[in-house]
């Protein structure tokens, strides 16, 4: 699901803050984990066990070859395989945005999670405003590399919709990661500049 | 054929048959012996025994799994694209063992064989038996060959289900399940095709209440029509579309009469006729019975508790054209391993084959099974 990012600038810098941010030996399950990259990294790195869950064939092979348990599946279908609390972390890595039901699947993930880890890009990044509000049409950038008529990414959101949210439901926000081309922002409040600034974030959340 | 069509696989094989002597106590209670079982291997188990993999055939496969017997050989064993050097089964690392099921006809104990007791063959005087019991023979073969553990089982179909069980009844020397197009249970609809195939053989005169061994005609026009109705079962609409559409056989226009006018009708006759010559029609009965029974969530309260002593790690393929083992049916087996936090991989191949697909596509199988066995090889080196 996530492999429109792959190719992205942002990826080494997306991985290397997840690898900080789960600790070692920890079970964790990896949602949308595309090629197995992160998850790779992460089982390497960091001595993880747990799986990946991916909605394409192709993925799912790639994920094996590299010796990964995989499943796949629909991860908008919810994760009612799972018990409660069943992983140390579940992973979200910019797949939120593109699921059909991001409450429904946040919710499930939460629920599987002792912790969750969910980034996604800033759809109120100054740059994608400029597009909307100089040049008048649906932006594109490097994250978002896709037409309005072709993209996967059906449920964009801001850091400001997403501390919204977690308000409204009750998720705690542990961890927050701004980053932009430059530099890294952390903090756990909202902040406008934040909102701004960051073409992506990486919470770690739960409930 | 030539020494390059040789070089890619196992080469020339032989069946063995190993006579199990003690009575082995059925499902159903009844204890029963002896067992004689036909099987080949492929590959060398190494010092440590444990390399091995059991390979199970499909409802009505063989012993012989991989190679040719001889050079007259039309066609390799059964599952020849799978089993060989370099192939997903890699015989060059693994001692790949294939043995045929109980109640089988192509060289293990089964209906037409002869009974010591009586002389004569033992028709339905053969014990019902399950899945279970079906793997209860392969562990004692197991025990025969020296195979400590098993690195792996697999099996598609019904060959599936008996990888599971051995799973499931032997969790303490398996290291890893391979389960392709199989189910835990079967559904109505799958029953009812074997039901009618099961029909199709007792209401042919000529089976004679399973007594036909001896006698000139033999229940084929029933065997053959269960075989018709079992193929339809392993193909798909898209499938038959793509392999034979409307055409006519042999002909440009309708007869009009009640013989043969449709390509897919011919290739049914085909199929059933060609059947006929290997198969034994009380064994079809025997066999698919034991399949109907089937049901891990029946047997141990849950499919949950069914594998709550495995510690392998699970291989599940189906694939999305299958609709008599469909997908959803692999999904509840991968869910259960899931809910109980297993270590299970899950694949949904796309192909337009139907259930036969796990003969088929073997490019993407070899794949996939390729490399979940060289993970597990890795793992077991860095314990």
């Amino acid at each position: 699901m996530n492999n429109h990012y792959a190719t992205s600038k942002g990826l080494h810098l997306n991985y290397s803050i997840i690898l900080n941010m789960i600790e070692e030996n920890s079970r964790v399950l990896d949602l949308g984990c595309g090629n197995g990259e992160l998850l790779k990294l992460l089982k390497d790195r960091k001595k993880v066990t747990g799986n990946g869950i991916e909605i394409d064939q192709k993925g799912v092979i790639q994920c094996l070859e590299k010796g990964l348990s995989v499943i796949q599946g629909d991860i908008d279908d919810g994760l009612k395989q799972f018990p409660d609390k069943s992983y140390d972390y579940v992973i979200l890595n910019q797949t939120l945005q593109s699921t059909y039901n991001p409450d429904f699947v946040l919710e499930e993930m939460l629920r599987v999670g002792k912790k969750c880890v969910v980034s996604f890009p800033n759809f109120a990044y100054w740059r994608i405003r400029c597009e909307l509000f100089f040049k008048g049409h649906m932006p594109k950038s490097k994250i978002l590399p896709f037409e309005w008529y072709n993209t996967p990414n059906i449920h964009l959101l801001t850091i400001k919709d997403f501390f919204e949210f977690s308000k409204e439901h009750n998720i705690k926000i542990l961890e927050g990661i701004y980053t932009t081309k430059a530099n890294i922002r952390k903090g756990i409040q909202y902040n406008i500049f934040s909102n701004f600034f960051a073409e992506e974030v990486i919470f770690v959340i739960s409930k | 054929m030539t020494v390059t069509e040789l070089k890619d696989n196992v080469g020339f094989v032989k069946t063995e048959f190993y006579t199990i002597e003690e009575k082995i106590k059925f499902e159903s209670g009844v204890e029963f012996g002896p067992v004689t079982v036909a099987y080949e291997t492929y590959g060398k188990l190494n010092e440590n025994a444990d390399n091995a993999i059991l390979v199970i055939h499909a409802l009505t496969g063989d012993a012989h799994a991989a190679g040719y017997h001889s050079e007259d050989d039309k066609k390799p064993g059964w599952w020849d694209t799978l089993i060989g050097p370099e192939k997903g089964f890699d015989t060059n690392k693994y001692f790949v063992i294939c043995s045929n099921i109980l109640g089988g006809c192509s060289g293990t104990t089964g209906p037409s064989s002869i009974n010591p007791e009586t002389g004569k063959p033992y028709g339905i005087d053969f014990p019902v038996f399950t899945i279970e019991d079906t793997v209860k023979v392969q562990k004692k073969l197991l025990d025969y060959l020296g195979v400590k553990r098993l690195y792996s089982v697999a099996g598609g179909s019904m060959g599936g289900m008996q990888a599971m069980q051995f799973a499931i009844s032997y969790p303490e020397i398996v290291n890893s399940a391979i389960l392709i197009a199989t189910t835990s249970r079967l559904s109505p609809q799958a029953i009812a095709f074997n039901a009618v195939g099961r029909n199709a053989i007792i209401s042919d005169p000529c089976w004679n209440n399973g007594d036909y061994y001896d006698k000139p005609q033999k229940p084929d026009r029933g065997l053959s029509s269960a075989r018709m109705i079992g193929h339809i079962t392993y193909l798909c609409e898209e499938a038959m579309y793509n392999k034979f559409g409307r055409k006519l056989q042999d002909k440009d226009q309708y007869d009009f009469n009640f013989d043969i006018d449709f390509q897919v009708e011919s290739y049914l006759q085909h199929q059933g006729q060609i059947f006929v010559d290997r198969f034994d029609a009380n064994s079809y009965l025997y066999i698919t019975k034991a399949v109907d029974y089937f049901d891990l969530a029946d047997k141990y309260g849950s499919l949950t508790n069914a594998f709550k002593n495995s510690n392998a790690k699970y291989l599940i393929i189906s694939f999305d054209s299958d609709w008599l083992f469909p997908s959803r049916q692999s999904k509840e087996i991968v869910n259960a391993l899931m809910n109980l936090g297993k270590d299970v991989s899950y694949c949904e191949i796309e192909s337009p084959c139907g259930h036969d697909a796990f003969l088929l596509e073997y490019d993407v199988q070899s794949k996939i099974i390729k490399s979940f066995l060289n993970d597990h090889i890795k793992e077991d080196t860095d314990e």
